[in-house]
């Protein structure tokens, strides 16, 4: 029997890999590279956080856990929400320990999509959302969240795009790639709509910690929220693990039991050794946190006032740790100004467009990384701009 | 005095880094250059910041030589001048780079730099024991420095170990 031509599902075959992947590919072998590219911490995981995985190895803490976590980790999540975004959480049927936030994002698409239904997804975004939706059988119906508007999303904006299939909006903020976040108002007008049309808010928090200016509100404190709303966040950020991955998400009981099912069948639990570190990083690490937020917070200022002072215009982001400048002064798309700025500066940053098509004209700038090499990196920028 | 907690911000940064200009820390604290020396003057002339310095690995340079030493000193504190006075004698010395006044089981801590072992233990021998009201001396030479005022010497943790783009 003759093979096919393709084993893979159409829906698979058809979707594009991530930008960034491409990108990624075209920095291989360089050497002298400095990096704004880096959507991580520039921080080692403290010092504290991972003895305390290593003291659970030496204990022999080995094996699988309760699916949904660890209960004292649970425990001390659901403590966390209370104190920090006054949303309460029942930890033994409310919340689920997941491998980083990315899967509790796919845990939650999957968990709440009938083939068909439709999920808004305001772009531009992290690369995961679109694909994640289209894998889960649902529609990706994107909203451009623009420049004028610093990036925020506008309920008018969601009203043309809703339809009676539409199940759920996709939000992130603090945002990556743009840093924007939404002020109470304007999610309390989000919120409004999702009432309106019955929607679910699938929020992912994971840079709530991560705030410079203002006081960071969760979906789930607005009145009325807390039961439409699925709340994902992680400790890659705040506590610099991204490697560990290790997330969790906080969804009324009913969801969540949904999310259960699918987390017990396809990951069994989130890894041990990563789940005793977390617990470590949740009750001893708020120090740690208020520190690097505060280095954040002048790498921030840096780098805005550097951008905007060689003609790159750039609004002030308010979280996480991205810049996402407008390259449309020098007339180059984001991906030519990306791949020159490489080639001729060796600057890595991210074209735009790899977050959504409203992020053409834009490229990311991450500024997790030392102020040396930030110096240094504006530095070349400048030099790269000045002889277009 | 009492400063603001921009002011303490500024001295923090500058801790970290001095060699930062004031264009580059108005950046980073969202001041105008002029309002930002402003604040590096004070904090220069109330001797809140007190000095500028520069880490040196110096074990890295071929054919350097020199030692430090950590002496724990026993001292008979004075009447009315307390340990102040024998602290002054001992650290008018050059050799001295610094002095502190400890809790515990002695008094004084006296770290000293000096070319050779023979050298500082000469200075031991010769100048802080026989201070007036000096009673014992113990002297650890240091082997070698892994880390220094929050700094890391030669070591792999400082290696950024990330992949070049993530999302």
């Amino acid at each position: 029997m003759a093979l096919k031509t393709s084993y893979l599902a159409n829906h698979v075959r058809t979707l594009k890999p991530s930008g960034i992947r491409r990108f990624f590919d075209a920095t291989a072998g360089m050497t002298g590279v400095i990096s704004l590219g880096v959507g991580e911490p520039d921080f080692v995981t403290p010092w504290n956080v991972r003895e305390a995985a290593i003291q659970s190895l030496e204990d022999g803490y080995t094996s699988y856990t309760a699916n949904a976590g660890i209960p004292a980790l649970r425990e001390e999540i659901a403590n966390y929400m209370n104190d920090y975004f006054c949303v309460s959480y029942k930890p033994e049927s409310e919340i689920i320990v997941t491998v980083g936030a990315s899967e509790a994002i796919d845990i939650a698409l999957r968990a709440i999509l009938n083939p068909g239904e439709e999920v808004l997804v305001v772009e531009p975004c992290f690369v995961s959302y679109a694909p994640l939706v289209t894998m889960a059988g649902g529609v990706p119906v994107t909203v451009q969240a623009s420049a004028e508007n610093q990036f925020k999303i506008h309920p008018e904006q969601l009203e043309r795009a809703v339809t009676d299939r539409t199940k759920a909006i996709m939000i992130c903020s603090p945002n990556n790639p743009t840093g924007a976040m939404l002020s109470r108002e304007e999610m309390l007008r989000i919120a409004a709509f999702a009432k309106a049309h019955d929607l679910l808010i699938l929020s992912d928090e994971i840079y709530a910690e991560l705030v410079y200016d203002d006081i960071y509100t969760s979906f789930a404190a607005l009145e009325g929220m807390r039961e439409r709303t699925i709340l994902v966040s992680g400790f890659s950020k705040d506590l610099a693990m991204t490697g560990w991955r290790l997330g969790f998400v906080c969804a009324p009981e009913e969801i969540t039991q949904g999310m259960l099912k699918i987390h017990q069948y396809a990951i069994m639990c989130a890894s041990t050794m990563a789940q005793h570190a977390g617990l470590e990083g949740l009750k001893n690490g708020r120090k740690d946190v208020n520190e690097m937020r505060k280095s954040y917070r002048q790498r921030r200022n840096y780098i805005v006032e550097s951008l905007n002072e060689m003609g790159l215009s750039c609004h002030r982001p308010e979280g996480a740790f991205y810049t996402f400048p407008s390259i449309r002064s020098t007339g180059l798309s984001s991906e030519d100004f990306a791949h020159r700025l490489l080639e001729n500066e060796k600057v890595v940053v991210v074209p735009g467009n790899a977050f959504g098509e409203s992020g053409e004209g834009y490229v990311r700038c991450s500024y997790a990384t030392s102020m040396a090499q930030l110096q240094e990196a504006m530095t070349r920028m400048r030099r790269f701009i000045a002889q277009l | 005095m009492k400063l603001t907690a921009t002011e303490i911000e500024i001295a923090e940064i500058l801790e970290k880094d001095a060699r930062l200009t004031n264009e580059d820390v108005a950046k980073m604290m969202d001041l105008s250059t002029e309002q930002t020396a402003e604040i590096i003057k004070k904090l220069e002339n109330e001797k809140i910041i007190v000095r500028y310095v520069t880490l040196v690995d110096w074990t890295k340079i071929e054919g350097h030589q020199g030692v430090t030493a950590m002496i724990d000193v026993k001292v008979t504190p004075k009447r009315d001048v307390g340990f102040n006075d024998v602290a002054e004698r001992i650290y008018r010395y050059n050799e001295v780079n610094s002095v502190y006044l400890m809790s515990g089981t002695y008094d004084l801590s006296v770290v000293i730099e000096g070319k050779t072992v023979n050298e500082v233990a000469h200075f031991v021998s010769q100048k802080l024991s026989t201070i007036d009201g000096v009673i014992s001396t113990t002297t650890h030479f240091v082997l070698k420095k892994f880390k220094h005022d929050g700094t890391l010497y030669d070591s792999d943790d400082n290696k950024d170990k990330r992949i070049v783009v993530s999302p």
